[in-house]
């Protein structure tokens, strides 16, 4: 069994509420941060530990949390990203729905922290039921003294407030977060200026993801330096990793980082193994903007080394040869999986979810799925797969946030790997609307089921 | 104007507006179009819009821009309970285009349409969350997942009952 920082309290009768999770030891920590500790010390720690943020982009957070300005006067926010929307994400929804106080706790020390009085949620609006749990969880908190007005004594206010979206992936993007927010459509700001100096109502505004402001709790409780010590390099303590697709036990499991991708898919303490005996194709290891990989490269690297669970490894041989960490989704696809039909839910998704602000993600998340459409029907041609190569490299890097780049990263990726499998759908018109590419080369080289 | 909170609804929305700091109330927009969605029969008609703009005192443009861009907010009438089932990715490969066609055969009617007696929508929509407890749909509030077909049965036949129960 691996180290559990975050969920090693989930099965714990009745942990959800208040008085089982004091029992168990919780907002213990928060009693520490609060009344011993000073708020430059805590950002020493959360510095220490080498937390990154876990929301995809995987940026330091004791760092981001060092950037927000303190103007005299001028009240300062912290904002809890629970718009989880990547597809094959959905870890946060399980941390907010088990273990609300965590969560609770860990945005308690981190507003004491950063200075936020009035510190926000935002959660996305199908999660309405998780919003509801949320709330139940501040009414109780305020009630036993851990919200409200001077927390334990200690002279420092705060309230937690849920903001509930209303369906749109773009306000996972900080700045589109924070228009959100504000009531307003979702478009991305231009940057700078960055929240940390001009975000929720134009003041200074911290935004981390609810996994990054949970794991305070852990990092508080045992010091940074003794979080940094779980995992490996700079990919310190443990991860969740929402795990889906093809395999025998979907789920969400938290690792320490230092597990194999193919222990991590094989074993029976996470995935399992590839569900009904078929043969593994491919993945998708960190939500569907990462590249997919197929087997061979997901397990190891292109030089021939084993492949890890952590953001080095992962990402090892960059774009070419590997893919990221990301958010954690991790989607696996067995030997039935069709490349171009999932790539075409993905850039349908994507087409979506573009806010329109920018011209190559509005236009070129379109005709990329037109295109996909297109050779999935079988009326694809041969010119079409650079077409689609041309169009992807065009949206990245030329848009304001990086759904333009999310959009982009799973169609290059496709091809890069699965070329001729596209070239199968191309050239095998009607047999493509009948049968399956199948896995050809792609199988992975070290479970071959009998 | 006919559409407006009753006493309930309206303490709901003085609740909403006090999450945020003074003369900062349109912040509160997308959780008062969520009660109003609710309060107004599933939808909101432009008038409900209006009426809102006028609640948070902001111009209806600035709601309508709003509504417009949310998926969640519905701008057409809907059936009673609205079948929203994922197609995105991690469903698909999991098998959502089965349960999508089958509810189509069930209720006898394509995405985005209503069934002729008023109870049933369905819509396709894209990634909600719940990809290791694929395929799946939400309905109103709640999450129906591991969907087969014996289970969109019995889901079906469980609304129609709430139905028949209710009048």
């Amino acid at each position: 069994m691996g180290v559990k920082l975050l969920l090693e309290k989930a099965n714990v009768p009745g942990i959800r509420s208040f008085d089982v999770y004091r029992r168990e030891g919780g907002y213990a920590t928060a009693e520490k941060a609060l009344k011993e500790m000073t708020i430059e010390a805590i950002v020493e720690e959360v510095k220490k530990s080498g937390l990154r943020g876990r929301g995809g982009a995987g940026f330091p957070a004791g760092m981001k949390w060092s950037f927000i300005a303190k103007p005299e006067g001028v009240p300062r926010h912290l904002v809890c990203n629970a718009d989880e929307s990547e597809p094959g994400t959905f870890k946060d929804r399980y941390l907010m729905e088990f273990l609300p106080h965590l969560l609770i706790e860990g945005l308690l020390i981190s507003s004491f922290a950063l200075g936020s009085n009035d510190t926000y949620i935002y959660i996305r609006g199908e999660y309405a039921w998780v919003a509801t749990i949320l709330e139940e969880a501040i009414v109780e908190a305020t009630k036993n003294g851990f919200l409200g007005k001077n927390i334990l004594g200690t002279g420092f206010d705060c309230m937690i407030h849920v903001h509930r979206g209303a369906g749109a992936y773009i306000c996972g993007e900080e700045t589109a977060l924070i228009e959100s927010l504000e009531g307003k459509r979702g478009n991305p700001r231009i940057k700078p200026p960055f929240p940390a100096i001009q975000g929720l109502w134009m003041r200074p505004t911290v935004v981390n993801n609810v996994e990054t402001l949970a794991a305070i709790v852990p990092i508080i409780k045992m010091g940074g330096d003794e979080y940094a010590k779980i995992g490996v390099g700079r990919s310190t303590g443990t991860k969740l990793i929402s795990a889906c697709g093809n395999i025998n036990k979907p789920g969400v499991y938290e690792i320490d980082m230092t597990i194999s991708v193919e222990d991590f898919i094989y074993s029976d303490e996470y995935c399992g193994g590839i569900a009904n005996g078929k043969k593994l194709k491919a993945c998708i290891p960190g939500g569907s903007s990462v590249p997919i990989l197929p087997a061979n490269l997901l397990l190891k690297t292109a030089k021939g080394e084993t492949r890890y669970m952590n953001y080095e490894s992962l990402s090892d041989g960059g774009f070419a040869t590997g893919s990221m960490m990301g958010s954690g989704g991790f989607i696996i696809l067995d030997e039935d999986q069709c490349i171009v039909k999932n790539t075409l839910t993905l850039a349908r998704f994507y087409r979506h979810e573009s806010c329109g602000q920018c011209s190559p993600c509005r236009e070129g998340t379109g005709w990329m799925e037109k295109i996909l459409q297109k050779i999935e029907l079988g009326k694809g041609e041969s010119s079409d797969i650079d077409l689609l190569w041309d169009i992807q490299r065009k949206i990245e890097g030329n848009t304001i946030c990086p759904l333009g780049d999310a959009a982009a990263w799973p169609v290059a990726a496709a091809i890069r790997h699965f070329r001729d499998e596209f070239e199968w759908h191309i050239q095998n018109r009607e047999l493509s609307q009948t049968s399956n590419f199948g896995l050809q080369h792609y199988a992975d080289p070290i479970h071959v089921p009998a | 104007m006919s559409l407006q909170f009753n006493n309930e609804q309206m303490t709901e929305f003085n609740g909403l507006v006090a999450r945020y700091p003074e003369g900062k109330q349109k912040s509160a927009l997308l959780p008062v179009l969520h009660l109003a969605q609710d309060s107004f029969g599933g939808w909101l008609p432009t008038e409900a819009m209006d009426y809102v703009a006028g609640l948070l005192k902001i111009e209806p443009i600035e709601v309508y821009e709003v509504a417009t861009f949310y998926s969640m907010y519905n701008l057409k009438p809907v059936g009673k309970f609205v079948f929203e089932v994922c197609q995105t990715g991690p469903c698909m490969i999991s098998g959502s285009d089965n349960i999508i066609a089958y509810i189509q055969k069930q209720l006898d009617i394509k995405p985005g349409e209503t069934t002729k007696d008023g109870i049933f929508t369905l819509k396709l929509v894209e990634c909600l969350g719940a990809c290791g407890y694929a395929p799946m749909m939400q309905v109103g509030k709640i999450y129906r997942e591991h969907l087969t077909k014996e289970k969109v049965d019995a889901i079906i036949a469980e609304y129609r009952m709430q139905v028949i129960v209710q009048n």
